[in-house]
């Protein structure tokens, strides 16, 4: 943002004046922030009692199991969703109309329904139609939802991958003899990889914010430890904010990963795709740099 | 399909409720996420600086944990908002949609600050679509960056901005499913009550929840494209 089309490079003076206009924000802020701090502080939150209670070892325990939860239910759901999309991808560029329009429809179902509504689906059909415990029955809620919406987003992500390769790369490859599922699986997929992986990442962040989605279904992932944290310490606030502060810090991580990746394949004149619209949370893949 | 039949007026309240929700708190969302959208691109530092770290936070907390806090936090301020138009227009049969209570309102707020961020983003890629040469031929005529912006930039990103703007507001409108974390009676919640009751009708009921859901996406849809396609014309 060095140089911005939309406004000449700021002499001394204008520098001044946005030095005071940026004064007067950052005062506005806090004291706002401030206010909403003191209120809370003279209700008794984030005093040293609470702090004190969030140190015990047993509540320490049960946070990192929520860490382990949540972390389990991410990766198992985006495994399980790069592995759904590859193979939606691959029906949806198919040659065969059979093939290929099963395929789309399934895309666009599982992005137009909301995941909650997946997972309280999938819980109730587990409590009805198995004998599963519970926790179990709720794991399996959560990565079935996380895995048909991430795969159905991811399908679409893969497929503007495989279209991103140069035809020219296609072509040779056919012309060398190869048939259609090789110049898929060793010529475009090796390729269309580079495009996709930022992309890829990014949707690992929407994946992990979303297994906090399983604390209304039950399952004991970070933010259920929070409540039952909570509930024990008699405290809500100041623990739901730390467990803020521990998701913005696995966010982070994974968002860091991303932009480096994007910024390291830039220098090799690699864009990556864009996740696309519909049922996407935003337009564009970028992390906030 | 009876579980649902029977209980039809229910499920359209509730329907009711989440579009109620999705409308507020897209309003929030709009008006906030310009704003914050056209600080993200000012000649203001400490402005670009703020809204790129709100958005940051707000990107990487999960929804449901912002409604949790905004619950939480709300009447520890000694803010507790409730409109029940139940009683104002003194209905007895008690509906609902007409009842505003604190989850809701907290719910909606809290959506509609989630996202703000998203609106944000949206705005500014919208912003750089824009040719350089506009920019450059407005400041050259003199116009400052309000001008800039107003006059010239703005106009033409309307356009641009608006199929990320209309994803944007379907990802909201699936998002708000996610107050049932916090004790809201939308259709969501409508469905989970009709599981409980009908546990031999549980996929009929997910089937018709999300037509319900994918019917309210397409509708958004439709309304993105015409006014992509009026913005053209």
């Amino acid at each position: 943002m060095a140089a911005s089309v939309l406004f000449d490079e700021p002499g001394p003076r204008t520098r001044a004046r946005h030095r005071l206009y940026g004064a007067a924000l950052l005062l506005v802020i806090a004291a706002f922030l401030v206010w909403i701090y003191l209120r809370l502080h003279d209700e008794g939150e984030f005093s040293q009692r609470i702090f004190d209670d969030l140190s015990q070892d047993n509540v320490l325990t049960a946070i990192g199991d929520g860490v382990v939860a949540t972390l389990k239910a991410a990766a198992i759901s985006i495994v399980l969703a790069v592995l759904f999309g590859f193979l939606l991808a691959a029906g949806r560029l198919s040659d065969h109309a059979w093939v290929r329009v099963p395929s789309r429809l399934v895309i666009e179902f599982f992005r137009a329904v909301p995941v909650v509504l997946m997972m309280i689906f999938f819980f109730g059909w587990l409590a009805v139609n198995t004998e599963l415990e519970t926790q179990r029955q709720a794991l399996i809620a959560v990565v079935a939802a996380l895995m048909f919406y991430n795969g159905s987003v991811l399908a679409e992500v893969f497929r503007a991958g495989i279209n991103a390769v140069p035809k020219g790369q296609v072509e040779a490859a056919y012309a060398i003899g190869l048939r259609k599922g090789q110049v898929l699986r060793m010529i475009q997929t090796p390729q269309a990889v580079r495009y996709m992986l930022p992309t890829i990442i990014s949707q690992c962040v929407v994946t992990l914010k979303d297994t906090s989605l399983g604390y209304i279904i039950t399952y004991q992932e970070l933010l259920r430890e929070g409540r039952g944290i909570a509930e024990f310490i008699g405290n809500n606030l100041t623990v739901f904010l730390v467990i803020a502060v521990i998701y913005i810090a696995m966010n982070s991580v994974l968002s860091a990963l991303a932009f480096w990746l994007e910024r390291r394949l830039a220098t090799r004149g690699i864009r990556p795709v864009e996740t696309p619209g519909l049922g996407a949370e935003d337009g564009s893949h970028t992390t906030v740099g | 399909m009876d579980a649902v039949r029977d209980n039809w007026r229910d499920v359209l309240y509730a329907f009711g409720l989440t579009v109620e929700i999705s409308v507020l708190a897209g309003v929030i969302a709009l008006v906030l996420g310009f704003l914050l959208g056209a600080l993200r691109v000012s000649p203001v530092p400490v402005g670009r600086a703020v809204a790129a770290v709100y958005v940051r936070l707000v990107r990487n907390t999960p929804l449901l944990l912002i409604m949790l806090i905004t619950t939480f936090t709300l009447p520890v301020l000694g803010l507790r908002p409730d409109i029940n138009l139940n009683d104002w227009f003194g209905i007895d049969s008690h509906n609902r949609m007409l009842n505003l209570n604190f989850f809701v309102l907290c719910a909606t707020g809290a959506l509609g600050l989630y996202t703000a961020a998203f609106v944000c983003e949206a705005v500014r890629s919208g912003i750089n679509s824009i040719p350089i040469g506009q920019a450059e031929a407005a400041r050259s005529i003199g116009m400052t960056f309000g001008q800039t912006l107003r006059l010239v930039v703005l106009p033409q990103a309307y356009r641009a901005v608006i199929p990320p703007l209309t994803s944007t507001m379907i990802a909201m409108t699936k998002n708000s499913s996610v107050a049932v974390g916090v004790g809201v009676t939308d259709a969501t919640f409508q469905m989970r009550k009709l599981n409980n009751d009908n546990g031999d009708q549980i996929l009929q009921i997910f089937v018709t929840f999300a037509i319900g859901y994918m019917i309210l996406v397409f509708l958004i849809s439709a309304v993105g494209s015409l006014l992509e396609r009026r913005a053209a014309a």
